[in-house]
């Protein structure tokens, strides 16, 4: 017993150390005088402070954020009502395409998401005159689609789990069914809501492949920025962005780890 | 757990018949067989039918087009020239492929990769979900958070963080050189084996949590009775543990392999020019040659590819739901 537990632990922690080698080497070079990324040339933050002055990634980061907010709000609404038809409603016509539909883009190859997205805009165009070309509005559509599959994986299974007879005796007091929903359902899935949201946020801001494809002239994302420059070599830059993100990404997932564990000891109690 | 499914299916159709405005609008598309249900079922549906169904209709379409110089790159389909009709299939793209052994070599290594990535995944991850699953409560919680971590952060700077390392002048040949252990650096980027390495390194999440979700289900009193039974750990570990846990095995591979199957941002970052992934010659054909047509027949030979491991996870997560 001892020597497999002896041996789970060692092997579990090499695991570990290959998970978050490449992020600690990542945030070390950051940090890195020289421009050579791999040589250590004394502590500067000046790879900081030229990010700071890039108006090409700043540019992107901005689009990008704005997609990320308007796409993963489209992406709950849809997914959510998805996640309600699929987990309250049994029995429907189309009810295992809505699940085939909402399941496939998950595992879907993003290239082969991105060039049939790419393709359906351009037949739309032709055929109905919108979207007027490739730009924003064509990557928030995208973005909206793949994200609103992955919120309604996160809300279907909150929605499993959901205690039904709050819901059924607000129903016998007699309250109306989009209230029942409103006022239990919502508030119930709420946590579910938001992981959906932040995931689908997160998933928007890091597509490559997929903007790529549906993207127009002016509407570069941060993710094609980093990979044009990416390319071309290793730049202490984006080392810089990394680290930046990794800090708000640790911050933002720790927040609503410990948040969410309060919530369950609140409800327990 | 009948009862409640019962109550849930008639709760949400008779009561949202009930509101006041659904009323009139209602009435008039209840005649038409679509009550006010029907039309919350058909939000998601429709988006999805347009934004993700339809669009492999367009793409099987233009995969039977011809190329051309023109806005959008392609001939049309179907013509309409004095009143006649005139239909053009071009099956020259699939026949392109089929006859031009890059396709072929390109599909061969794409599955070849996926799959050793996958067993590699398997076997660094297996171990850690296990550790995470027999973990005391909190301290679980908080390695299970450390997996889900590097997954919220950037993919393309994950993939990114190996360059340094793996490159002549990084990270690993620094390190081995300049502890004597060898004189002139190894190349491993550009290499099938950095692809490995960043295969690996970004699925790995995908692999532990279904494993992990599987594994802390396991009932301890099984593995008590073995080892009273008289057998040892790795017997145990054989007759008990694994066999158990091959539902989980299944659903993190098939997690792990499909989306490596299609992979562009790894191979075109950290492989080689003669690393030939299906996804970057779909990428290739589309951006570099402007070749609509053949990538959409790329993506569909894909389609058809990835369509049985695709079935296979979708029939695995139905049953694994029936289950809890």
């Amino acid at each position: 017993m001892k020597k497999r537990s002896l041996f789970i632990i060692i092997a579990g922690i090499l695991g570990f150390i290959f998970l978050y080698a490449p992020i600690v080497s990542l945030v070390i070079f950051s940090f890195n005088e020289s421009k050579l990324v791999t040589v250590w040339g004394g502590f500067s933050t000046k790879w900081y402070g030229e990010l700071l002055q890039d108006p090409q990634i700043l540019g992107a980061a901005w689009i990008s954020l704005k997609i990320a907010f308007v796409s993963a709000t489209l992406a709950i609404v849809i997914g959510t009502i998805a996640a309600f038809v699929l987990v309250r409603f049994k029995r429907f016509r189309t009810r295992t395409l809505l699940s085939g539909m909402i399941t496939a883009p998950l595992v879907m190859p993003e290239v082969i998401t991105g060039l049939s997205l790419l393709l359906l805009f351009v037949a739309m165009q032709g055929l109905i005159g919108w979207p007027a070309g490739r730009g924003m509005t064509t990557i928030i559509i995208s973005h909206a689609t793949f994200g609103a599959a992955y919120a309604a994986v996160v809300i279907q299974s909150r929605l499993v789990d959901m205690d039904l007879s709050i819901e059924e005796s607000a129903a016998d007091l007699g309250a109306k069914p989009v209230r029942v929903f409103f006022d239990i359902t919502l508030p119930v899935i709420a946590p579910a809501l938001v992981s959906g949201w932040l995931l689908a946020f997160t998933l928007s801001l890091d597509d490559l492949v997929i903007a790529s494809f549906v993207s127009g002239p002016g509407s570069s994302t941060l993710p094609m920025v980093i990979f044009s420059k990416v390319r071309l070599g290793v730049t202490p830059e984006i080392n810089a962005l990394a680290t930046i993100i990794i800090l708000i990404v640790s911050v933002g997932v720790i927040a609503a780890a410990l948040s969410m564990q309060k919530g369950k000891n609140n409800n327990v109690s | 757990m009948s009862g409640q499914a019962k109550l849930s299916e008639k709760l949400p159709e008779k009561s949202i018949g009930r509101l006041p405005f659904a009323a009139p609008l209602g009435g008039a598309l209840a005649r038409l067989g679509l009550g006010p249900r029907a039309l919350v079922i058909a939000i998601p549906t429709v988006w999805l039918l347009v934004f993700f169904l339809i669009p492999f209709v367009v793409v099987a379409k233009i995969s039977l087009s011809e190329v051309a110089i023109a806005r959008p790159p392609y001939l049309p389909l179907w013509e309409w020239q004095d009143g006649i009709l005139s239909l053009s299939l071009n099956f020259g793209n699939y026949l392109f492929l089929a006859s031009d052994p890059l396709y072929y070599s390109a599909f061969l290594e794409s599955l070849t990769i996926a799959g050793f990535s996958t067993l590699f995944a398997l076997l660094i991850g297996y171990p850690m979900a296990y550790m995470i699953a027999r973990a005391p409560g909190g301290m679980r919680n908080i390695l299970l958070m450390l997996v889900i971590l590097p997954f919220w952060s950037s993919f393309l700077l994950r993939v990114y963080a190996w360059i340094g390392i793996l490159k002549t002048n990084g990270v690993i040949n620094h390190a081995l050189m300049s502890i004597g252990l060898i004189d002139e650096p190894i190349v491993m980027m550009q290499t099938d084996f950095a692809v490995y390495v960043g295969i690996v390194y970004t699925y790995l999440p995908f692999m532990i949590l279904p494993l992990y979700a599987n594994l802390v289900k396991l009932d301890e009193t099984l593995l008590e009775a073995a080892s009273d039974l008289g057998a040892g750990s790795f017997t145990t570990f054989l007759t008990v543990t694994l066999p158990l846990s091959l539902p989980g095995i299944f659903a993190g591979s098939l997690l792990v392999f499909i989306p490596a199957v299609g992979e562009f941002v790894i191979p075109a970052l950290l492989g080689g020019p003669d690393t030939l992934m299906i996804g970057k010659v779909l990428w290739n054909e589309f951006f570099s040659n402007r070749d609509w047509p053949v990538a959409s027949a790329v993506a569909i030979a894909m389609l058809f590819v990835l369509v049985i491991p695709v079935m296979l996870l979708q029939k695995a997560q139905q049953s694994d739901g029936g289950h809890s």
